[in-house]
């Protein structure tokens, strides 16, 4: 049911754990429905120099969260922010329909995670 | 039962010779059928299947019996083709009390007793559970039932070759079994109908299963399944002690090895090979997927698995939370299964479960000492 793509992501997912002192911490989702995403941002000079995720889900959100770190590390805030649900789902070989919802939640992560270094930003230069 | 595929190809309605040996290979399947469950001969009715008996059973007495009442009793627990049934009928015009059940999922017989009004016609609680494995107070209830004159039912599709049934001693007026579950062909089921049981035919047409259920008989499967009852009741004792042995040693194992975990179901009244647990701060279908990479075929309760938004209605209905439920795993043991096995799993399982962990944000807060969100 799962592309190859999409075990390899699940069984070594890339960029698990945390970050100490992260720039911009983005979760989604909620354990009654059964998915929980968290991303967590190092950026420097507006580039995402490393992030790390912590996922509870099934495999396609865990094989989506590790996809859509890889997808954003080096790059921009502004080019982070362009990555869709649909460039997680094709960079993954496609999911099954069932599990789009994972692909929206990893997107969702990534641009909560960047409004929040953003806030944090703001209220840096505020203080 | 090959046979009856391409060899003895006879029509068991039809007069000639290989109609008479095709009805004398029906009529001892429902003879072995008749045996296990202490019933009698023209008491047994093949079907398609447990979906098909379970169907049967419930419109059969409700559309047979609605002028005396309205009214059915289930449980919240039962198979989805009992639910569904019951919620089609309740669109059409029927009343459905749906009791529930407790900690271990298991039916109170005074609750039932409770339940009944003077428009009852039937009772319907199934056997053992298919998830979590609770064997219920089927005599219990049954005698209940009697004692008010209503119909009891049981969808005993999982109890079948697992536990002894008595229809006589247990007061069942109706009884579903599957041929699958018992190590026979899929697509063949029965339903156990007492002798004077008022109640109509699901399906319409010839006059097979004495006029009770229309449509050529499934030869090979009927074959199938009667063997398949015998063989399993005749080893069940044997069978039973070790799978129980088996079960024990997986589940005690399991709780041993790895903290957080909860066991569904009751811890003696449960079916033999099964075992079900909950895995806290992880979900069931990544759970699935590793072990499945290990060679471990298991299912679980979790939403994910399904499709749906909800997780297992019957492990919300023994009070898991939402997200207990989605970290449940359920593992059948069987007849091929061997100590092996079991070791195999414990010594594979945990650190499945410790990676899991590890990636889940959950874990991480309950070792700050927060709960779950």
């Amino acid at each position: 049911m799962y592309s190859d793509k999409v075990m390899d992501h699940f069984t070594n997912p890339r960029n698990v754990g945390e970050l100490e002192n992260p720039d911009g911490v983005g979760e989604v989702g909620n354990a009654r429905c059964g998915d929980i995403m968290r991303i967590y941002l190092k950026v420097e000079n507006d580039v995402i120099v490393d992030v790390k995720f912590k996922t509870f889900g099934c495999g396609a959100a865990i094989a989506s969260s590790s996809m859509a770190t890889e997808l954003i590390k080096g790059k921009t805030i502004d080019e982070a922010l362009l990555i869709t649900n649909k460039a997680v789902t094709q960079a993954l070989d496609g999911l099954p329909p069932v599990k789009l919802h994972c692909s929206v939640l990893a997107e969702e992560a990534i641009q909560k995670a960047i409004n929040d270094y953003k806030e944090k930003q703001k209220n840096k230069l505020g203080a | 039962m090959l046979p009856y595929f391409n060899q003895d190809f006879g029509n068991p309605s039809s007069i000639h010779l290989y109609g008479r040996q095709a009805r004398k290979a029906v009529d001892k399947a429902r003879e072995s059928t008749a045996k296990v469950l202490n019933a009698k001969f023209d008491e047994i009715f093949f079907t398609g299947g447990g979906t098909e008996s379970d169907n049967w059973a419930i419109k059969g007495i409700a559309f047979a019996n609605k002028n005396k009442g309205k009214h059915i009793i289930t449980s919240s627990i039962e198979h989805h083709a009992v639910l569904y049934t019951c919620e089609y009928l309740e669109k059409m015009g029927f009343e459905v009390t749906y009791l529930p059940v407790d900690r271990y999922g298991m039916v109170d017989p005074q609750e039932v007793e409770r339940a009944i009004r003077s428009d009852t016609i039937l009772v319907s609680i199934m056997f053992a559970n298919n998830e979590i494995g609770t064997i219920q107070p089927i005599k219990e209830i049954g005698a209940i039932a009697k004692s008010k004159d209503v119909y009891f039912h049981t969808d005993a599709v999982q109890a079948v070759g697992s536990v002894d049934i008595d229809v006589e001693d247990m007061n069942i007026d109706l009884l579903s079994l599957s041929g699958h579950k018992i190590y026979g062909p899929k697509g063949i089921g029965a339903l156990y109908i007492r002798k004077g049981t008022k109640i109509v035919p699901l399906l319409h047409g010839g006059a097979q299963e004495r006029n009770r259920r229309a449509g050529t008989e499934n030869i090979p499967g009927i074959v199938g399944l009667g063997k398949a009852i015998e063989l399993a009741h005749t080893n069940m004792e044997k069978n039973n002690k070790r799978l129980i042995g088996l079960r024990d040693r997986l589940i005690n194992g399991i709780m041993n090895r790895i903290d957080h975990v909860l066991l569904n179901g009751h811890p003696n009244l449960r079916l033999p090979g099964n075992v079900n647990l909950s895995f806290e701060y992880i979900e069931g279908e990544s759970l699935l997927l590793s072990l499945d990479m290990k060679g471990i075929a298991a299912s679980s309760g979790s939403a994910c698995t399904s499709g749906s938004l909800d997780p297992s209605h019957v492990l919300l209905a023994i009070g898991l939370s939402h997200e207990i439920a989605h970290g449940s795993l359920r593992i059948t043991l069987g007849e091929d299964n061997t100590e092996e096995d079991v070791d195999y799993v414990l010594e594979v399982l945990p650190p499945i479960v410790q990676r899991l962990r590890e990636m889940s944000p959950l874990f991480v807060q309950e070792k700050g000492g927060c709960q779950y969100v």
